[in-house]
């Protein structure tokens, strides 16, 4: 019987643990208000989140831009279509890996650290010891964090999405021969601002606030110790990882139909 | 303080370039610099079979496009598809015998309509209706005329 107690004890903790994830937003949600006369709080966490994130985004946005037109134009050459190659890099930038591919970079770089950051602040009785002095933790150290998260995802999104466009111009126009006035016209021509790019912003901050959720949680409800810590950063990127994967299909399904 | 002040400036840079780039994706990489052109005026063409057209596809005159499909509808007296062309107010010539076809770019391509010019003296006015216009071609029917051809060719024989 010992495996039917132990069966419905992670149950009940996986319950218990979904519920305290969901109590912490709403305090998080809470304390936003008290971000607003502690704006230097917001841009040191911003830095540290977003501009300490861009280099690999960038280079990623890149080389993921590149390899679309690469193996875009080996497979459209085939209809006849490679005019086409500008529409296919854009439309899957904009709608898809812009802001997927940035969410997962963004949840293995910048979740993992807030997430270390936090356990360890945890560990170190940091965070009991401003409960001490009457400041709160949650909105001392973790809403600056949330909202920095929240904010630059849709930035660095942009920025992937837009570098992408480059550097599928550059592989499609400069080193496969497609025509570069066919190439922006066409793109001009489909991609609608709407439903294609205020769509993709939409994802991008669905996903900030969620994988920044999951960090900030995973790092405040660590286990004090450095292995505890340890689990809470690989808990971070997974399951941000996972949870952003599964919003995608979800928000995909609401928006393009 | 010098190194808050870097950070200031870093931070600053990156939400600059974030929403340079979401401006760029805006302006050249999507059809915003079209959009907001409510400004043009409207005119009726009525089809018996509209095919694949949908709104927002080009009208176009000498394969310049001069306007786009505002408003599909249909009306339940007359059994006719009722599309509504909002053309640009610079086109003020459109002679009034003008015919309005539905064709397809390319082969796969997405349907569009294309005026052909008349010799009226006269210009259309805003809410005028063709008098002539082309139905988009139907492949379905398009396969039974063949194949009611061959079929009709190769009995009499």
């Amino acid at each position: 019987m010992g495996w039917l107690r132990s069966l419905g004890r992670s149950g009940i903790s996986f319950f218990e643990r979904l519920g305290r994830g969901h109590l912490f937003l709403l305090s998080i949600i809470a304390g936003l208000p008290s971000l607003l006369p502690r704006g230097r709080l917001l841009v040191q966490q911003m830095h540290s989140v977003g501009v300490l994130s861009l280099l690999i985004i960038v280079v990623a946005g890149l080389f993921v831009g590149m390899v679309l037109g690469l193996q875009g134009y080996n497979t459209l050459v085939d209809f006849g279509a490679e005019e086409s190659l500008g529409v296919m890099v854009a439309l899957s930038l904009v709608r898809e890996l812009g802001p997927v591919v940035t969410a997962l970079l963004f949840a293995g770089r910048a979740g993992s650290a807030l997430a270390a950051e936090i356990g360890l602040m945890k560990a170190t009785e940091q965070l009991s010891g401003m409960e001490m002095m009457a400041v709160d933790p949650v909105k001392r150290v973790v809403v600056p964090r949330f909202v920095a998260g929240m904010l630059s995802m849709p930035l660095l999104a942009a920025i992937f999405s837009a570098v992408g466009v480059m550097g599928g111009y550059f592989v499609g126009v400069g080193l496969l021969g497609v025509d570069s006035g066919a190439f922006w016209s066409q793109i001009q021509a489909r991609v609608d601002f709407y439903d294609d790019i205020v769509n993709g912003v939409i994802k991008s901050v669905a996903f900030g606030i969620v994988v920044t959720w999951i960090a900030v949680f995973e790092g405040y409800d660590a286990v004090p110790t450095s292995e505890g810590v340890a689990r809470a950063t690989t808990h971070t990127v997974v399951h941000a990882s996972l949870a952003v994967l599964g919003l995608d299909f979800v928000l995909t399904a609401l928006m393009f139909d | 303080m010098f190194q808050n002040k870097n950070v200031e400036i870093l931070v600053g840079i990156f939400v600059a370039a974030g929403l340079g780039a979401l401006f760029v994706l805006a302006m050249k990489v999507s059809n915003l610099s079209e959009l907001g052109d409510d400004k043009g005026y409207p005119l009726i063409a009525r089809f018996d079979n509209i095919g694949g057209l949908k709104t927002r596809a080009a009208v176009t005159m000498a394969g310049v496009r001069i306007g786009r499909v505002d408003k599909i509808a249909f009306d339940d007296t007359t059994f006719e598809a009722v599309v509504t062309l909002k053309i640009d107010d610079q086109y003020k010539q459109i002679p009034k015998d003008t015919t309005a076809s539905i064709f397809t770019s390319g082969l796969l391509g997405e349907q569009y309509v294309s005026l052909e010019a008349g010799g009226s003296m006269d210009n259309m006015k805003p809410n005028d209706q063709f008098k002539i216009t082309q139905s988009a071609l139907v492949l379905e029917k398009m396969i039974g005329q063949f194949l009611f051809k061959a079929a009709g060719g190769g009995g009499s024989q």
